[in-house]
């Protein structure tokens, strides 16, 4: 696949190094696929790892699907262009998993369905909710899809400058769509735990090496404090120099230090700013802001089908509460090191702030590196070609893991259940690749779309949806017991298809292709609440599930007391409902 | 005098099942509560006390410092905990059944 590609690396203005660290990545990456391409011969093996993969390989391979783009590359821009309000998105990535271990991951993982869809039918008993739930893995998947394309096309365009940015997504979706088609979920899991770590390394090395040279992540901090006249004062002076760190002047574009280093920044205030409001009124609108990005995204980690799907992938429950924690360790301590690129990116290379799409703030983890060069020539793009490799292996485990979920939703639910029931194991399998392959092309074709939007931002948005649609469905149908079918699928699409409508909205909107710029500022509370949904979509959706399910309460499942008890009983009780063993018997030769 | 449940009974009643989801309700509650606050509560400090989280200690504000750092290991401590405990729970749950 970049094979065609090489003689770009002859036109000037293509760092050898970085080339060559992106390309062996990419390459271990196939070859790990084709390899285990051959060992992974069941249903079983491509739809969870045939149930037998350890708690570290696990933990690993969670977080390094977890860790997207928006990880590696978005969180360092966001913080960069935004400051203070960015740190919600690493602290929320990491807090929602602890969300999904308090309430979820146990019940789920005893209840023994292996998918959000099996879930959905398994508990209540009804093939149309299945139906449904198959459609939302499919949304949500796609939403999370856009941000790995773009922060693809950016790294391809910073890699080979001059590189229209479409052709580096579609340059690496055919790759990734490859290696899924051929090794399934098996070779997904040893590739993305071995991603986990490049990306770890990829992220921490740099880190350390810029604050060696340039000075830690505190003092970097500590000269970001220029009351907002004296900053415009200095600005034209040039290289300003104290504490022994280096500042470039910020351009005119990007916020004050005041504003920056401050809660309720750029990000919550926004809204109210362009319609005028004063500080006071702004101040209240901005704390409803982030309320509501902390719902989103700390429900929406909990409802997120491709990382709940890898909960099946432990033997038992003890296996699966061990590895969450080790996830919350691996995931933790990565989250630390983006925030000190934006906060280094902030002081030495303000000019991405005058540039926008692939060309802004989303690629300062790949360009701070060079900042080296100055002081130790070739370091600087070995280290660049580092955090390349782990910007690769963001998007390529995240997407790949995507990939999976979706696939899987299309071959197992509704080829494998809706269409053609009788079909052996073997056309199941020849429908994954197809049904990866076409949707792998789908992703690409949607991803060159969004070069406008920022990769954080749009990860967001992933996330609203999921937490007022899967969240709601997961804890009421696991802790409460009076929750009907009806109850359940009309909560789960009223939010789902709320937030999703919010935020399709917003993303027309922003790319211009819909004029509401007036609306917006004669409305700002209703900006904030369609950016940001989640504050009325999450309680909308769980009161339509309790008032349908009081409504409809004699259709409660007739054997609700035994599902709940499957749900909740210990697995040593041997209660389980083994739903994966008529897919391993079918596929058992 | 009633007979003795057997195994089975007990697994099936209403009681075991009520006091098996109230258990692991309350410690699911308890940790989500520890988390609660400090999640919900960062925001109102920075509302209601913006000076004060603005202090700088070494280089950091206050505020920047906690959400950009120790969350993570606040977040580490409540999983630890909670694992331990919900592991113990249900291992105690087993046992009780298994011995009748």
């Amino acid at each position: 696949m970049i094979a065609p590609l090489a003689p770009l690396a002859l036109i000037g203005g293509v760092d050898p190094w970085i080339f060559i660290f992106s390309f062996v990545t990419v390459a271990i990456t196939i070859w790990m696929g084709f390899r285990s391409a051959k060992t992974s011969k069941t249903a079983g093996d491509f739809f969870v790892a045939g149930r037998s993969v350890s708690v570290g390989w696990n933990a690993s391979a969670i977080s390094g699907e977890y860790l997207s783009a928006a990880s590696f590359m978005g969180i360092a821009g966001m913080v960069m262009a935004i400051g203070y309000d960015a740190l919600w998105y690493p602290v929320c990535y990491a807090c929602g998993y602890l969300f999904l271990l308090l309430f979820i991951a146990g019940p789920l993982r005893r209840f023994g369905a292996y998918t959000i869809p099996d879930f959905a039918e398994g508990r209540y008993d009804s093939p149309v909710f299945r139906k449904i739930a198959v459609v939302f893995v499919m949304f949500i998947g796609l939403f999370y899809t856009l941000p790995q394309m773009k922060g693809a096309g950016t790294t391809l365009a910073y890699i080979f400058p001059g590189l229209p940015y479409w052709v580096g997504v579609a340059v690496v979706g055919a790759v990734i769509t490859l290696n899924v088609a051929l090794g399934g979920m098996k070779g997904i899991t040893l590739v993305q735990a071995m991603q986990y770590w490049m990306k770890m390394f990829a992220i921490s090395v740099p880190v350390f090496v810029l604050m060696a040279v340039f000075g830690g992540y505190g003092k970097n901090l500590s000269v970001n404090d220029n009351p907002a006249s004296l900053a415009a004062a200095l600005n034209p002076v040039g290289i300003e120099q104290r504490a022994e760190v280096v500042r470039q002047p910020l351009p005119a574009n990007a916020p004050k230090d005041d504003v920056w280093i401050a809660p309720f920044g750029p990000l919550t205030t926004k809204a109210a700013k362009a319609a005028g409001l004063s500080p006071e009124e702004t101040k209240p609108l901005s704390l409803v802001y982030t309320y509501s990005l902390i719902i989103a995204l700390v429900c929406g980690t909990a409802g997120l089908p491709h990382i709940l799907v890898r909960f099946y992938t432990n033997p038992d429950g003890v296996a699966a509460k061990r590895t969450t924690m080790w996830v919350m360790i691996l995931i933790g301590v990565f989250y630390v090191f983006p925030p000190v690129m934006g906060v280094i990116g902030r002081n030495l290379l303000p000019e991405l702030y005058a540039a926008t799409g692939a060309k802004g703030t989303d690629k300062i983890v790949l360009e701070l590196p060079r900042m080296i060069s100055e002081r130790y020539g070739v370091w600087g793009s070995i280290l660049s070609g580092i955090a390349c490799a782990g910007a690769f292996a963001a998007f390529m485990s995240t997407f790949s893991g995507l990939l999976v979920s979706m696939t899987g939703a299309l071959a197992h639910d509704v080829y494998g259940r809706m269409l053609r029931p009788q079909s052996t194991p073997e056309q199941r399998m020849r429908m994954f690749k197809f049904a990866a392959i076409g949707i792998g092309g789908l992703s690409v074709l949607l991803g060159s779309q969004v070069e406008q939007l920022q990769i954080n931002f749009m990860v967001g948005q992933a996330f609203a949806i999921a937490a007022a649609s899967y969240f709601p469905l997961l804890f009421m149908s696991v802790w409460w017991r009076g929750m009907t079918m009806k109850g359940a699928a009309i909560g789960m699409l009223s939010g789902g298809i709320a937030a999703l409508a919010c935020t399709t909205v917003i993303n027309l909107s922003d790319l211009k292709k819909i004029n509401l710029g007036s609306f917006w500022i004669e409305n700002p509370l209703i900006r904030i609440l369609c950016e940001q949904p989640a504050i009325w979509t999450v309680p909308l959706a769980i009161i339509l599930m309790i008032v349908i399910s009081k409504l409809t309460s004699k259709d409660i499942p007739k054997d609700i007391r035994m599902k709940m008890l499957v749900l909740h009983a210990p697995e040593a009780l041997g209660l389980k409902n083994e739903y994966i063993q008529e897919q391993q018997a079918g596929a058992g030769h | 005098m009633p007979p003795t449940p057997t195994r089975d009974e007990t697994v099936h009643s209403e009681a075991f099942l009520s006091s098996l989801m109230r258990r692991q309700l309350r410690l699911s509650i308890g940790c989500a509560a520890a988390f609660f606050i400090a999640l919900l509560g960062l925001p109102l400090a920075n509302y209601f006390a913006p000076a004060f989280m603005a202090t700088r200690v070494g280089g950091f504000t206050l505020t920047w410092l906690i959400l950009g750092v120790l969350f993570f290991p606040y977040v580490w401590l409540i999983s630890g905990y909670f694992i331990k405990r919900s592991l113990k729970l249900e291992a105690d749950e087993a046992r009780e059944v298994l011995s009748k």
